[in-house]
């Protein structure tokens, strides 16, 4: 599958790291509901880091769409927040 | 609903915004490159911005310093003379603005940390506009081959992708810029007017912890200066 991170660009990842994967999604997600600034930080960090070193760029020639899209590492905590409130990244 | 779910959600979002519908699969492709073109020239527009903003930040950062430097020598006179208040009001006032270079070094680097993200988008999103635009002739002289509208929806959610990610980027970018320079401004009348008493970096528990750190500051200071003058 294909897996973008914002800001920096396409990897070709495994399916088979998908559960791991999944699992640091779920995790944020409760630390977000939680209010929890430090604990997100940290899984953000690390699913970034996951999708880079199990994953492989994709040659910037080729133009292909993403099965999943990973937000930016500097990705603040109201970001978040308001991408859970269904107001996008950006307000308004 | 994950996370990851959400944020495709809102790139999916932004990129309906860039591609609305049109009817002829072929029209998609030129109206797409059109598209990335106009882009392109927004982020170039966003690399620019911030770097005005950034030199504004480093002047002023400039007229802090001297501020400073003033009011620390004007302190060592007013000690010489024995007047320790005066020495005191300028050492608080030191403090504060201390406080403020502070924080525009720290907005300086973000904006430095911003200015090298847009380039490096710019970079990138111009490598994939000139793909897209061979790409672009190639499917059109194939129009009547069966696959060619699955490889133009391709191409064109690729593209429209790439182009969401870069448009968020902007987007960020001049949000930053934006709160940066309302507070900037802020600082520049304070600047002009000679005072800086009034600390308005945050909500008022952050700006009584400010006067706290620097009246302990000052108690330090004054210190450090009558340890020195004596020597």
């Amino acid at each position: 599958m294909i897996i973008r991170i914002l800001g920096e660009g396409q990897f070709r990842f495994d399916d088979s790291h998908l559960d791991d994967l999944n699992k640091i999604d779920n995790q944020i997600v409760d630390h977000v509901k939680n209010g929890d600034h430090d604990g997100f930080f940290q899984e953000l960090v690390r699913m970034i880091s996951m999708v880079k070193e199990l994953g492989k760029p994709v040659n910037e020639l080729e133009i292909i769409p993403s099965d999943i899209i990973v937000p930016p590492a500097d990705l603040s905590f109201q970001e978040a927040r308001n991408i859970f409130c269904n107001d996008g990244l950006i307000k308004g | 609903m994950g996370f990851l779910e959400r944020m495709s959600a809102v790139v999916q979002a932004k990129m309906n915004k860039i591609m609305n519908r049109i009817e002829d699969p072929r029209e998609v492709l030129d109206v797409s490159y059109e598209k990335q073109l106009q882009l392109l020239q927004n982020v170039k527009r966003g690399v620019a911005e911030v770097t005005t903003s950034k030199k504004r930040l480093e002047l002023q950062k400039a007229k802090l310093q001297m501020n400073i430097d003033k009011l620390d020598g004007q302190a060592k006179e007013a000690i010489s003379a024995s007047r320790e208040d005066l020495a005191r009001k300028a050492l608080e006032s030191k403090a504060l603005m201390q406080a403020q270079l502070n924080t525009l070094e720290r907005e300086i680097k973000e904006l430095n940390d911003q200015q090298q993200k847009l380039q490096a988008a710019e970079t990138r999103l111009a490598t994939k506009v000139e793909a897209f635009r061979t790409k672009k002739e190639t499917i059109k002289a194939q129009y009547t081959a069966a696959d060619a509208q699955v490889k133009i929806t391709e191409s064109v959610t690729g593209i429209s992708e790439e182009m969401a990610d870069v448009g968020l980027a902007v987007q960020r970018a001049e949000e930053k810029t934006e709160d940066m320079k309302a507070r900037s401004a802020a600082l520049d009348e304070l600047l002009e007017s000679g005072t800086l008493t009034d600390y308005s970096g945050g909500d008022e528990i952050e700006a009584e912890l400010v006067r706290v750190k620097a009246k302990n500051t000052v108690d330090d200071e004054m210190a450090r200066l009558k340890a020195e003058m004596n020597k």
